[in-house]
């Protein structure tokens, strides 16, 4: 069974192909990351399959229905537009007190309805957009880099949460994401994007793959490190020592 | 207690001008306050000035064809704000497009104004509003025009709130920000078309713009300031009625005169807080 899928999927702004062939599909209850660097198409393949954007060719299979939960990817409130959680929660769909105080609670945000949006914290904000989200009960949340301005255990946290939701609500999660080592060891399956999709996979077989090693470069030594030293629970390595032994192998 | 004694209050209450030009005031003050807000969070201020600004060149129209006055400035405030709105999709430099409109459009109008003799004896009516000389009819079309664009905002109102928020969240909740956005445009123009009366064409930014800049320190959630820049923008009327007639000033740049202290007071408290 598939909630979402794109087949062939080519979206074109412009004169630029920004997205070309891309055939993907996502299941319930699984944690998918799109990866990839600027400008690779990561934000325009999920506005596609949200709907947003329209395909230039190739085309969106959605399960009849779908209720889809979506946390943007720069959301500022401006100054000028008082707003209270409790409101933002209600928009546009009116929820209950006790529906709205039991999503904060599940973000782990609880008694924050009076507070204005633009008070809170970076963390705090991102967690209240999630709440939001899973107040339609969503069966796939679509996440466009959710941790964009987070320091590192404020993302670690979140990632944390994300895998949570799933383990509670059985919701399917999309996410996109340019930083590679938390939300690798997040994700059941990795697709990595450059236009067109590269790579997919496991997180072991996509950071092993040479398409991505090109995409990403040098810079992915230390993250993949990084991964390695989650999952692997290799204790106290050094960098280097992580550095070395990947060049090795 | 009788049924026609009340009748017979409003009666003879329409027949003082003052009642009349107060009663003008509060309707345009009903509708700009949340049209106002929703220009505040949006940052659509130039967008006020060119389709009011427009307007002049709408009312100039109207009169060379026989027209009605209301229809004309309608007409042209819609087809400027349907302009405006068309280039902001387009991604056009808004700022300098919108100078560009909005100058523009006045400046031609006030040429357009200078072929009708009649118009060129009371062009500051419309320039400054007339507020003191409405009539029963102009009555009857503004609130009218007032109650047409709080039912579209209060019909469109969540809609609205959240693709000015932002519009991908719009889009994937099922809301189109373009069909929002051409609610907005029809009832700016709208309350152009009504204001025009009241505070005249190169104040009815104003009216939209003060009230609602004044409501912001005051309130904690979208639907309060709306509430509270049309009441501020009804207090200012009559504030600025009250002056206007003490002082001998003109009344729509009185009425703006009281929002802006209202704006001030607003500042000041939201400073302390």
């Amino acid at each position: 069974m598939t909630l979402i899928a794109a087949e062939n999927l080519s979206v074109r702004m412009g004169h630029t192909d920004v997205l070309q062939g891309v055939t993907l599909s996502i299941k319930p209850a699984e944690i998918v990351t799109i990866l990839g660097p600027n400008g690779s198409g990561k934000s325009t393949l999920l506005r596609a399959l949200l709907g947003i954007v329209p395909p230039s060719s190739g085309r969106i299979l959605r399960q009849a229905a779908l209720r889809v939960g979506y946390v943007p990817q720069r959301l500022t409130i401006d100054r000028s537009l008082p707003m209270t959680v409790r409101r933002f929660l209600s928009l546009p769909t009116r929820c209950t007190d006790a529906a709205a105080t039991a999503a904060l609670l599940r973000v782990g945000l609880p008694g924050v309805e009076t507070r204005q949006m633009a008070d809170l914290s970076g963390g705090q904000f991102q967690r209240v957009l999630l709440a939001r989200a899973l107040l339609s009960d969503p069966q796939l949340l679509v996440l466009d880099e959710p941790t964009q301005g987070l320091d590192q255990p404020g993302e670690a946290a979140f990632y944390r949460l994300i895998a949570e939701v799933r383990e509670t609500t059985g919701a399917a999660i999309l996410m996109v994401s340019h930083d590679l080592h938390v939300v690798m060891a997040a994700s059941d399956r990795v697709i990595c994007l450059n236009g067109h999709i590269c790579c997919e996979g496991t997180p072991r077989v996509v950071s092993n793959a040479p398409e991505y090693r090109a995409l990403f470069g040098l810079g992915t030594q230390g993250a993949l490190a990084l991964y390695q030293h989650e999952h692997d629970h290799t204790h106290d390595h050094d960098h280097a020592h992580h550095d070395h032994e990947h060049h090795a192998g | 207690m009788t049924t026609i004694m009340p009748i017979t209050i409003t009666n003879t209450m329409l027949d003082d001008f003052l009642t009349r030009a107060a009663l003008a005031g509060i309707g345009v003050s009903l509708a700009t306050g949340p049209l106002g807000s929703f220009v505040v969070w949006r940052r659509m201020a130039y967008f006020g000035d060119a389709t009011s600004h427009a307007a002049i060149l709408g009312v100039a129209l109207a009169l060379a064809t026989d027209l009605p006055v209301g229809l004309g400035t309608l007409v042209v405030a819609l087809a400027m704000a349907a302009t405006v709105s068309t280039l902001a999709t387009k991604g056009w430099a808004m700022d300098t497009t919108l100078g560009v409109l909005a100058h523009s459009a006045l400046a031609a109008g006030l040429v357009a104004v200078s072929f009708i003799p009649s118009v060129r004896t009371d062009l500051s009516a419309y320039l400054f509003g007339d507020i003191l000389a409405v009539s029963r009819m102009d009555l009857a079309y503004i609130w009218g025009g007032a109650a047409l664009v709080l039912g579209l905002l209060g019909w469109r109102w969540s809609a609205l709130l959240t693709a000015t928020l932002n519009p991908d969240l719009a889009h994937a909740s099922g809301i189109n920000p373009d069909r929002e956005r051409l609610v907005l445009t029809l009832a700016l123009a709208v309350v152009v078309a009504v204001a025009i009366k009241v505070v005249g064409a190169l104040l009815i930014a104003a009216m939209l713009i003060i009230p609602a800049a004044a409501a912001r320190g005051v309130t904690r959630t979208p639907e309060g300031m709306a509430g509270a820049a049309s009441l501020i923008g009804a207090l200012a009327t009559i504030a600025g009625l009250w002056g206007s007639l003490r002082w001998d000033t003109p009344a729509g740049p009185s009425i703006i005169v009281a929002a802006t202290f209202a704006f001030a007071l607003s500042a000041a408290a939201a400073r302390r807080v």
